[in-house]
This record gives C-alpha cells, structure tokens and sequence, in this order.
C-alpha cells in the first residue's frame, strides 16, 4: 500500500436566519429566553396548525444562493422529512428535497496555496428544531434521567448549505468557513456565531491512499463549535484514519462527535442506521415561484462581500495582506475602520496598526464586539492625530485609548483631564532641566566628557519632574545645549 | 307553527328577527331537543350546553342593541370535533386527544363566531376522520336519525345526524374523500364540500391535508350556501387558502337552471353495488332537472370509477402518517410512559391510536417508503393527475356534472366493520371530487324505494363555481319539495 494519501472534505453547514420572526409562524426569533415562552400552536405542532411560509427568510435564501453564485430556482418546494424526535414538535421537518431554492454555485476561498474553488451543490431552506436538555447523569442522552423540550428554537428558519467534495484538507476546510462565514456576516442574513450554535459545521471526510480510485468510507464528524475546532476536529480526523489505513484496516462509515477538551473525535452511533425520511411533497403549501424581477432586486441590493472587500482594502488603503484579513474578517470591522480612516484624513496605516493593535486587544481582553465598544471610530481618529501633532506621547496615547474604552470619553477631554498635554514650551522646560544637572552631576560630567548615551537617563530625570508631559524632543535638545560644546 | 328544531338556519333568523323568538329560547329548544334524542341518536362528543347558552344571551343583548354581527347572529351551528376550539374540549375521535383542550379556535369557528353564531357541540366522527360510517370514533358510534340500528355514514356521521335529528340547525363536517356528502345523503340533508381552498383549514385537525376541506351540513341548500359565505375566503394562516374574500353564493341562488347542461357520468351508472333503489331516485332527479330547463348529457369519467379509490386510499394515508406523527406522548394528550421515549411513544400510540389509524398509518408509511415511493405514492400522484385531467376534458361540454352521492343507503351497524375493502367502496363516488379539487354537493332526492331510506343526488362543478353547483341544487330541491316537508325529517 502506497504511504501516500488523499483527505476528501464535503461540508453541509445550517445557519440560522436572524428573521425578526420564525419559518411559519409570527414568533420571534431570538437566542435563550425562558423555555417555552416563544413559541405558538404553529411551532409546538398543535393538532390544526399550520404553516406560513416567511417570505423575508426566502428572501435571506435567495441571498445567500447568489452570494454563492448559485443558480435560484423558478420553482422551489417544500417536502416533509419524516423521523421521530422528541425535540421536533410535528415529527416530520419542513425541507426541501429535489426542489431546492439555489443549486449549482461556488465560493473562491483564500488559502496559503492560493486560491480554493469550492462548488455549492445547493442551499435550501427549511425549520430548525427544538432544544432537548438532558437532566441527570453527564448531561449527553445515554446516561440522563430525563429530558426536557424548549421548542423557543424550533421553527428558527435554517438554511443548509451543502459544498461538493473539493476539500482536501483540515486548512482548506477551516478556511472555506471562515470565508463562508464571513459572506453570511456580509449578508447580514444571520448572527453567524458558532458558539451559540447559529452556524453549525458539519463534515463528511474520507481519507483513501493516493491513486486509488474508490473514496474511502464517508465518516460524518460533528459538534465543531468555533472555526478553530474545524480545524482541529478535522486535522485530528484525517490523522486517525490515515493511521487507520496505515494499520491495513478500513475506517468504517460512521458519525462521530469532536470533543473541544480533547481535541479528538468519537463513534457517536455504534449501529449504523439507514434513515428512511420518507420525503414527500408538503401539502400544507405551495411551491415557491420566485419572480426573476425579484431576484435581480435582491442581487441589485447584494452587499460588498468579502473578496471585492479585501481586493479594495488593499488597493484603496495599501494594507498588508495580513492587516486586510482581520479588517475585512466582518463588515461592522471593515465599517468602523473605514469611518475612522475617514475621520482621520491620514495615512490609513496608522489607523489599521491602533485597530488591529491596541484596540483589539482591549476588545480580547474585555471580550467585547468592536460594534458595542465605547470607542468611536471619530475618537480614534483624533486620539491618533493628537500623537501626530507631537500633543501626547504613542505611550501615553495608549493610556488614553484604554480611558476611552472604559469610559467612551473624547480624546481631547481625557488629556485635558489628566493634564497629559506635552510641554514643549523651552522656557517652561528650563527650570526641570537645571534641576535634572544640578542633581546628577556624575551623569552631566559624563555628557560633558563626550558620553552622547547618557542624554538619555538625564532625558528620564527631566521627563520624571514633569510627570511625563515635556516633550522628550525638546528636553534632548535643551540638555544639548547645556553640556555639549 | 314548525317546531323550533326542525326550523333551518335561515327560518330562524327571520323568526329571529321577527322577534317571534329569541336566541336564547333557541338555545333552548334544541337543548332540550338533545336531551330528547341523543340518547339514542348519540351525536354529540362534547356537549356544551353553558357555552351555547352564555353565546345565545350574548346574541340577545347584541339585537337588543341593534348590533347584530350578521343576519345569522344568534343561530347556533354545531362542529365536527375536528375543529379546534379554545377551552372546550377537541379528540377528533380519538383516544389519543381524550381530554384535549386546545388553546385556540379554527378559523371557521372564529368567523362562525365573529358573525354571532352560539357554539353547539362538538360532533362526532370517525376517528381523524377515518371512516364512512363514524363507528371509528373512539368513544362511541352514532346511528342514523331514519333508522336507529343504521350508521349515519361518515367520517362526519355525527354532525350529519345531529343536523338530520334537530339536535343543531346546521353543522360544521369536513370531507376528504366524501366525508361531508356521503353522511349527508345517508341522513337526507345538503353536504357541501366546497373547492380546496375556500375554506380555511387553519384548526381543522389533518388527516389528508392536500384533500381535507371543511364544508357545511344543512337542512336545505340556502342555509349551505349562508354558512359558506359566512365562513369562506382567504385566511392568511392557511397557505393553501384561495386569495379573494367569501364567495357570494346567495346571490342569484333562485336564478333556475334554464339551459344548464348537466352531465351524467356514465360510468358511475353502471356501477357495480349501485342499489336499485338509488338508481331509480337518482334517475328520477336526472329527469326532474330536465323538467326544470337543463340539457341532459353524458360524460365519462371511466379513470375516476376505476382507480379514484385506489388513488385516495394511498395518497390520503400517506400524508396521513405524516399528520399524526405528532401525537407522540410528549407535548399533549395521551401518555402512556415507557422505560424510554421509544418506548413511550410506541406505547402511547397503540393505545391511543383505534384499528383504522393504524391501519392507515401503517398503509401511508409503506407507501413513502424508499422502494416503494414510485409504485404507490409516486404513481398515485400520477393518477390524481389523469383524473384532474378527465374532469376538465368533461367540463368542456357540461357545466355541472351529476351522479348518485353513496352507491347505497345507510348501512347497518356493523355491517362493514369487518371488510375495510366494503367499507372503503362507499366513497366510489365521492373520493374523485377532492382528488380534482373540485366542489360538490350531496342533495336530498327522497327516499328509496327499497328501504325508504334516504338517497342523495351529488353535483360536481368546476372549481371556483360553487355559485352554479348551489344554484342547480337549489332549483331540484324547491321542486322536488322533500326539504321543506315532513316526509323529509327522520320520524324521530
């Protein structure tokens, strides 16, 4: 057997539509909440119910489909899947089957080796389910007591975006969500947030030895939570079967879940079950005939998305490529870098280096989102100019922007407050300068005897008796002309 | 003066407004009527006596203030117990909603009763609507007003004999594949099952949910074309739902029928199991509505005879299996529990579920099957198709088409029990109109002259064309005159 293998990744990835309302019923959509107080006869499946469909979720859909340069169907269905759950309130999901919404599209996804071109096979539209909360034992099913049902989830309009499989590796596969997720960020059609489960990854890998033309068995990984466990999970998973093969044995076609403790995936399903879902056409509504006038006034108010973003960022700001990823990594980023760079007028460099710098890592620390900082992208901008003007120190503008951070105060305001202002008035820095020699004098005969290195602790004692305000340029130069001949 | 019970919908409004009588000694009256004749009639499911009478004074107060909600405020209407209804008790028949009160009213009830109507019992019914003869409801069978060891028909049996015995002027059914016109001709009333889509099917619990339409059971063709103006037009909560208000139905309803063509289906003619004695009335009707100005022609619907039941018996079934996946223990109704939800579920549906559910279920669940789909579902799908198409290619030369409702009359208790095969033919007739969508009507045509038992003379029309179908049965009744007379109220 060769030593060589191929890793095959299809991905099928649900994201929750932020619709102010659910898939067929009036109840809103929201994250949390007391269990079971968003929800109606419609999404509990009471006895008479029926379904509506919201058309600004179909229209979030047809959104997506052409962001992912997908084809929009004239005529897309629903169908009913049929299976037993207890988080699925009519035991049958609304889906869509052989008609769906957008087929046919790709994503071109940045990589180290380059471009990635992965083909959409579709993207359909369909009902999220409810939450099972097992009491007792480890809290996963098999060793609970019991288990409740919050149905607030179910309803929640989700959209399945199934890739072909072009993935071929752990990289490309992190990178393809990333790169996903931040078109779905663009689109604004979703909160995107894998933690709280508002985007899902799914993964089918299979790992075979190089030529050999039957792919390997299809083994579906699950509960990635973060862009990081993509990564992981299927790094870790291409490693296990490849050692599999290695070991002569087959892996075998399973469902196995990543656990983020340990970083490693396990069999879910010990049986293998062949689901009939039984699908047949929804009779409780009609097809979807989308308008081609409606489609072209969806993809007229299409947003800028992330590739045309970086292209323009680099063009436009002449930004490393390194700066234009995290700028561009979601459009309330981007919008707030560019108000700033607007207010600022300058070099948009500078603007990029306090972002990606400082402020973000108050943001980490805080762990709070750039759009609910205190911050402004105009106080920013003058915090930046007050270090060009020579006002304050980049040293002391740091103290000044975390200032900003906690208390969302103007830039000039804090200065004036703390009397941070540079002095750079000669006169005014006379007196500390003198007092500076007349207290080292070791450190002044040094100077005097062609010791240039010294200026700079003299430069310290001045910068001391001002309380950090002189402007170390100016006390350099006064020292100078004080001890150099 | 006719006693309060026997009086229609629309008598009792003019008495209404007359001031000959108020709602209230309505209410009255037919309660007392129920405590007379359910006993052994068995019609109602939930009686809600306090409600009709609470809705009744409620009526009284509002044509004391001259603030009627409609022409019909203060006539109660009774509903299959398909229809849900916030805070009374809704079971569908079934063991399995045994106790059920939902938290909100059909669309139909809440128009019934933003138009004043007092709510008069919930009905009784073959269980989910399963059944031709209402002894699939879980809890009782209902018999036939005409004769007492005989069933009503059904799945709407017990809105039909509460109709049929003066227990409620008018009464909710619903029809999937005759469930509305076979009771009604079985218990000599009018049935109508209008278009799919007039009326909303929003709180009709599902059984077959491209087929289900809810329609009136009346005394006479005037109080049906009434209730469906009171109750129709588009419901936003319904998808399906046609767009557009109520259709106008009264309106020219007494036009006659001079130079309408009417189409007897061949076929269905020369049926094997059409009785003799509905053979003869019908024809008597065929040559009644000739009398009356209609060019009598023929039309075949030789795919709809011979495979309409065959169709029906796959498509309604699977959509059913999907419909009562629901009722699993966890959210309402029955529970039965188990050492898990497996276990749970299973054993809450085999005790919840009757004979003919499961049996349906079962059926549906096959069909959709992986493998199967194409040979059954698939293939009904397709048949549904050529009988759409075979009604619009007859459609070309007629403008209502007529044929006996039931091939028989009422059936004794029992009599088909056993043979679910027997059972399912008493749809031969009517299972075509809803595979086509199509609206029909059941009218009285007198009684057999085998048995003297009811027989009832079905009208398909075009969709959308309610207007003709009611208009045509309204011309035969007021000349036939079998509504309107003693001779044609059960002798109870």
């Amino acid at each position: 057997m060769s030593d060589a293998f191929e890793t095959t990744i299809g991905l099928e990835i649900h994201v929750e539509l932020a619709t102010a309302s659910k898939m067929f019923c009036s109840c809103p959509v929201a994250f949390g909440g007391e269990p079971n107080t968003r929800t109606c006869p419609v999404c509990l499946g009471l006895p008479g119910a029926l379904p509506v469909p919201n058309r600004k979720a179909v229209e979030y859909t047809i959104r997506i489909g052409l962001a992912l340069n997908c084809r929009i169907a004239e005529r897309a269905g629903f169908h009913r899947k049929n299976y037993f759950y207890p988080d699925m309130p009519k035991n049958y999901q609304i889906s869509q089957y052989d008609e769906p919404l957008c087929v046919r599209g790709h994503v071109d996804v940045p990589t180290e080796d380059g471009v990635l071109r992965v083909g959409i096979t579709r993207v359909h539209l369909e009902e999220d389910t409810g939450k099972s909360v097992h009491v007792g034992g480890s809290g996963r099913i098999a060793d609970s007591d019991r288990s409740l049902e919050d149905f607030n989830r179910a309803g929640t309009p989700l959209v399945e975006i199934v890739s072909e499989p072009d993935i071929h590796s752990a990289e490309q596969a992190r990178a393809f969500v990333s790169e996903l997720r931040a078109i779905l960020a663009s689109l604004g059609v979703s909160d995107v947030r894998m933690e709280e489960g508002s985007l899902r990854v799914d993964a089918n890998v299979s790992v075979r030895p190089v030529g050999e033309g039957e792919h390997g068995a299809k083994v579906e990984v699950k509960n990635m939570n973060s862009i990081r466990s993509v990564g992981r999970a299927l790094q870790y998973e291409e490693a296990r079967q490849r050692d599999a093969l290695r070991r002569g044995e087959m892996p075998t076609q399973e469902t196995r879940h990543f656990d983020e403790r340990t970083g490693r995936t396990s069999a879910m399903r010990t049986k293998e079950f062949a689901f009939d879902y039984r699908y047949f056409p929804e009779p409780d509504l009609v097809p979807l005939t989308p308008s081609r006038a409606w489609v072209e006034e969806i993809a007229a108010r299409l947003p800028e998305l992330p590739a045309a973003r970086r292209a323009r960022f680099a063009a436009d700001y002449a930004l490393p490529a390194a700066d234009v990823a995290v700028l561009t990594a979601s459009p309330e980023v981007a919008r707030w870098f560019e108000e700033a760079v607007a207010a600022y007028g300058g070099e948009p460099k500078r603007i990029a280096n306090w972002v990606t710098g400082d402020l973000f890592g108050l943001l980490n620390d805080a762990g709070v989102e750039l759009t609910e900082a205190k911050v402004t992208p105009a106080g920013l901008a003058a915090l930046v100019r007050l270090v060009d003007a020579g006002r304050i120190s980049g040293k002391q503008a740091k103290g000044v922007l975390q200032a900003m951070f906690d208390s969302g105060a103007e830039p000039e305001a804090i200065v004036a407050e703390r009397g941070l202002e540079q002095v750079s008035d000669e006169a005014a820095l006379q007196g500390a300068v003198d007092e500076a020699i007349a207290a080292n004098p070791d450190a002044a005969d040094k100077v005097r005897a062609g010791n240039l290195n010294t200026i700079g602790f003299l430069v310290g004692q001045v910068m001391r008796r001002t309380g950090g305000r002189a402007d170390p340029r100016v006390v350099n130069e006064l020292l100078r002309r004080k001890l150099v001949p | 003066m006719t006693e309060l019970h026997w009086l229609g919908a629309t008598e009792l409004a003019s008495a209404l407004d007359a001031g000959e009588v108020s709602a209230q000694e309505v209410a009255g009256a037919l309660l007392q009527r129920a405590d007379e004749v359910d006993p052994s009639v068995r019609a109602v499911l939930t009686r809600t006596d306090e409600r009709l009478l609470e809705d009744a004074r409620a009526a009284d107060r509002r044509r004391a203030a001259g603030a009627l909600r409609s022409p019909y405020d203060g006539v109660p209407v009774g509903y299959k117990d398909i229809f849900v209804t916030r805070g009374t008790v809704t079971t569908a028949g079934s063991r399995i909603l045994e106790g059920y009160v939902p938290p909100y009213d059909a669309t139909v009830v809440q128009r019934c009763s933003a138009a004043g109507l007092p709510l008069a019992h919930k009905l009784n019914m073959d269980e989910f609507a399963m059944g031709s003869s209402t002894e699939n409801s879980a809890f009782m069978a209902t018999r036939n007003p005409w004769d007492l060891e005989r069933v009503p028909g059904g799945s709407s049996g017990g809105s039909a004999a509460a109709v049929a015995a003066g227990i409620v002027p008018w009464a909710w059914g619903t029809d999937t594949g005759g469930s509305i016109r076979q009771p009604a001709s079985l218990v000599g009333i009018v049935g109508v099952k209008p278009t799919y889509g007039v009326v909303s099917r929003y709180g009709m619990i599902a059984f077959a949910s491209s087929l289900d339409q809810a329609g009136p059971l009346t005394r006479n063709v005037r109080d049906a074309a009434a209730l469906l103006e009171i109750a129709g037009g588009h419901d936003p909560r319904d998808a399906t739902s046609i767009p557009g208000p109520a259709p106008r139905l009264l309106d020219g309803i007494d036009a006659g029928i001079e130079g309408l063509r009417v189409g007897i289906v061949a076929e269905f003619m020369q049926a094997e199991g059409l009785a003799h004695g509905v053979r003869a009335r019908v024809e008597d009707a065929y040559r009644r509505l000739e009398k009356l100005g209609a060019e009598l022609g023929e039309v075949h619907l030789p795919i709809s005879l011979e495979h309409g039941i065959s169709a029906y018996y796959l498509i309604a079934p699977a959509e059913a299996s999907a419909n009562l996946a629901r009722y699993d223990g966890v959210r309402y109704g029955l529970r039965v529990d188990g050492e898990d939800v497996v276990a749970m579920t299973s054993r809450t549906r085999a005790a919840g579920f009757g004979a003919e559910v499961k049996r349906r279920v079962m059926l549906g669940t096959y069909s959709l099957s992986a493998g199967y789909y194409d040979a059954y579902y698939g293939r009904a799908l397709r048949v549904r198709t050529l009988i759409k198409q075979e009604f619009a290619r007859a459609f070309e030369h007629v403008d209502v088409i007529a044929s006996p409702t039931s091939p028989t009359t009422a059936f004794r208790l029992g009599e088909r029990t056993a043979d679910p095969l027997a059972m399912y033919l008493s749809d031969l007739f009517t299972v075509a109109a809803p595979l086509a969508g199509l609206p029909a009507i059941s009218v009285p045509c007198g009684l057999s002259p085998d048995d003297s038992l009811p027989v009832g003379l079905q009208l398909i029309a075009p969709a959308l064309q309610e207007s003709t179908m009611l208009r045509t049965a309204y011309a035969f009744e007021q000349d036939l005159g079998f509504a309107a007379s003693p001779e044609g109220r059960p002798p109870l």
